[in-house]
């Protein structure tokens, strides 16, 4: 996050061409005016915006009023949305820890395939995003819906008498946060396993390791990066699809996601909902960083 | 044979379909300094990683202290490496590598850093502890990659090229640290380089590898000064390479017919058929250069003379034809004593096989006087003391 910050600074350091006029050093600026105005535009603006909106009050009917009030943030305290932020919390920890459980074989033993049969894992893991997710969550309803392919699957081999009735329920919900950010965590473990010098790992060997002890001490703490990036790229957006727990979950499943999505456009409490989305921001903010700190990363790899 | 403490017994091993060993034997005694030698792709590397246990070999069987570890793990072989990429890891300190070993071993804390800081002494760096390799430079990681190894005590190391990667005064002075390391240790060293001079400075004996097989394996006095084969001979020593044909025996000597004159060379005991092909070898600082009606020796015109390292190397073109003529070949000294091998065997003497490539001759001496000059013809004489009868390679033997 900070190299891109870096890189805008450079311009300001450049040398004159030789023979050439000096350029002012005034219109150097102009170059990366764009970069400037685009993040103030779009991130800086709107952040800002949300935090003042945090703080104003709700109008009666429509808009808001321009009230100073830390009610919205008192509201969230409420068994019944701080419910909802444990429920997010752990579905999203559910997620992640599932990803990374089939996310990291999976990119490490892709990482380790020949060249040609790599390419073509890269394309099958890449390919489901040429489709729209909602559509890919609705193939899921297929699946998962009473007398469909999955309980027609398991009772045709005798495994279940009854429709085991998974739509809509958490496991479903679950189902389809993994499957639509396991792609995520793949790459990003790919990327540093692909990297990774392999005579790190002979060398552990040689030295005494057995084939665990080596994984262990060796590849796992290499492709920590790549870990690390994984799990932000998983961890954050679970914490917010609300669409597949309205798609899988029918409601049943109530995220932060739901909630500001219900508060904006039905309840149209647009201060409370910029709260709560406040409170997302810090809370994933702060999980971060611990993170980081539990496993001594300070790069990310890979997408990021 | 109850010194024996490493022993590879017909080992081969291809990738895919190219052969990289066939069929190696080599018997290495407790606390010997043994060079595998060879250019780069002949094998010396997949050697080194089937001793380890880091490649299984398609055949043959590795025997370590008498025991067969073929099929071992290469965490069960009393045998550790220094890798030519040193492979410390990264995101561990000096004291974290060296220790690896140690730890993996269960060695109580104290007794492995007690290790650490001798190991670390004995490379000479002392109070590198807490370093990690990104700030090490690369003399230094080489000697954490030692230190790393030796810690261990193992029975066996190997040494993949751990010098390739220093500049040349580097290399020499760690060519000492390492002969001192070894002696002082006891450890028996496996060493591999494509460096003949490095190769002849630190080692008790020397294999010489070519294409997956050892040419000759001996001391290094044996390979520089009796090589088996024309190979060894201009790889090891950058001999001259000549052939020609028995022209009878003479003291004790062989008189060798080539294409452009006739020569001696000691016929160590044996006695050759007339018109038995022969390739011999010279080195280019037993050649001396005498007028055009010596008795013995080969007619050649001088090409070109470079000083270089106190030597005064004059290359000649064989033969009394004029310069020009000859000078369109290519003239790189080094390919000329390789390109031998491919020589028909110098058994057609009727000279007028145009399209035989004709091989250089290069005489060394000392200091940068030489009466000599380009365009001169000369006469190429060596004593027959000098001239080592090698070995004609299989292709070209069964030719005549």
């Amino acid at each position: 996050m900070t190299k891109p910050f870096h890189s805008r600074r450079q311009p300001s350091r450049s040398i004159p061409a030789p023979g050439r006029r000096k350029p002012k050093r005034s219109r150097l600026w102009l170059t990366v005016a764009p970069l400037y105005v685009f993040t103030l535009l779009f991130v800086a603006g709107p952040l800002v915006y949300m935090v003042i909106l945090s703080f104003l009050q709700r109008a009666e009917v429509w808009g808001v009023v321009n009230t100073f009030t830390f009610e919205n943030y008192l509201k969230i305290l409420n068994p019944v949305y701080a419910q909802t932020f444990l429920e997010s919390l752990r579905l999203a920890f559910a997620t992640t820890a599932l990803t990374l459980a089939i996310g990291y074989p999976f990119g490490y033993f892709m990482a380790k395939l020949p060249a040609k049969r790599k390419k073509l894992m890269m394309l099958l893991v890449v390919i489901p995003f040429w489709t729209s997710a909602l559509m890919r969550m609705y193939g899921w309803i297929i699946i998962f819906q009473s007398n469909g392919l999955l309980d027609k699957l398991l009772m045709g081999l005798g495994i279940t008498e009854d429709p085991l009735r998974l739509l809509y329920s958490y496991p479903a919900v679950l189902t389809g946060m993994v499957y639509s950010l396991l792609p995520f965590m793949i790459l990003a473990i790919y990327s540093s396993v692909e990297k990774m010098d392999w005579s790190y790992i002979e060398a552990a060997r040689d030295l005494g390791a057995t084939r665990a002890r080596a994984f262990l001490t060796v590849t796992l703490k290499l492709t920590l990066p790549g870990i690390l990036s994984g799990v932000i790229l998983v961890f954050i957006p679970s914490m917010g699809l609300f669409f597949i727990a309205d798609i899988l979950g029918g409601g049943k499943v109530m995220l932060v996601g739901n909630l500001i999505r219900d508060q904006l456009m039905t309840t149209r409490d647009w201060p409370f909902a910029a709260a709560l989305a406040v409170i997302l921001t810090i809370l994933t903010s702060l999980l971060i960083r611990l993170y980081r700190g539990i496993t001594h990363t300070t790069q990310l790899e890979g997408i990021l | 044979m109850d010194d024996t403490i490493l022993e590879l017994k017909q080992i081969s091993k291809g990738f895919g379909s190219t052969d990289v060993l066939r069929g190696i034997d080599l018997t290495v005694r407790a606390g010997e300094f043994i060079t595998l030698l060879g250019p780069s792709g002949c094998g010396k590397t997949t050697t080194l990683r089937i001793i380890a246990g880091l490649e299984a070999p398609d055949t043959g069987r590795v025997y370590l202290n008498g025991t067969d570890v073929t099929d071992y793990e290469p965490n069960l072989r009393d045998v550790n490496t220094v890798f030519q990429s040193y492979a410390l890891f990264p995101h561990m300190d000096v004291a974290g590598n060296i220790g690896y070993g140690l730890k993996l071993k269960k060695v109580p804390k104290a007794e492995i850093r007690r290790a650490v800081t001798d190991a670390l002494a004995l490379v000479r760096l002392p109070g590198y502890e807490k370093r990690y390799p990104s700030e090490l430079s690369g003399g230094q990681r080489q000697r954490v990659a030692i230190a790393r190894a030796i810690v261990n005590r193992p029975k066996v190391l190997l040494l993949d090229e751990p010098l390739g990667a220093l500049d040349l005064q580097l290399r020499r002075q760690m060519q000492i640290e390492l002969k001192r390391l070894q002696k002082k240790l006891g450890i028996t060293f496996i060493y591999i380089t494509h460096d003949q001079e490095e190769a002849i400075n630190m080692s008790d004996r020397i294999a010489v590898m070519k294409d997956g097989r050892f040419e000759q394996i001996g001391t290094p006095s044996e390979v520089y000064d009796t090589p088996k084969t024309s190979y060894v001979a201009s790889f090891v020593g950058s001999a001259n390479v000549l052939s020609g044909t028995a022209a009878g025996m003479r003291d004790g000597n062989v008189l060798i017919r080539c294409r452009e004159g006739i020569i001696m060379a000691d016929a160590k005991g044996r006695s050759f058929a007339p018109l038995t092909p022969l390739t011999f070898a010279v080195r280019s600082e037993n050649i001396t250069l005498a007028s055009p009606d010596a008795e013995f020796g080969i007619p050649a015109r001088i090409l070109e003379k470079s000083f270089a390292g106190g030597m005064l190397r004059i290359s000649m073109i064989p033969g009394t034809a004029p310069l020009a003529a000859a000078d369109t070949k290519e003239t790189h000294s080094h390919a000329s004593g390789r390109d031998s091998d491919s020589d028909p065997a110098g058994t057609d003497l009727a000279a007028e096989d145009v399209s035989r490539p004709v091989n250089e001759i290069i005489a060394s001496r000392h200091g940068i006087d030489s009466a000599a000059e380009p365009g001169e013809l000369v006469m190429a004489c060596f004593d027959p003391r000098d001239a080592v009868l090698v070995d004609l390679p299989d292709e070209e033997g069964r030719e005549v």
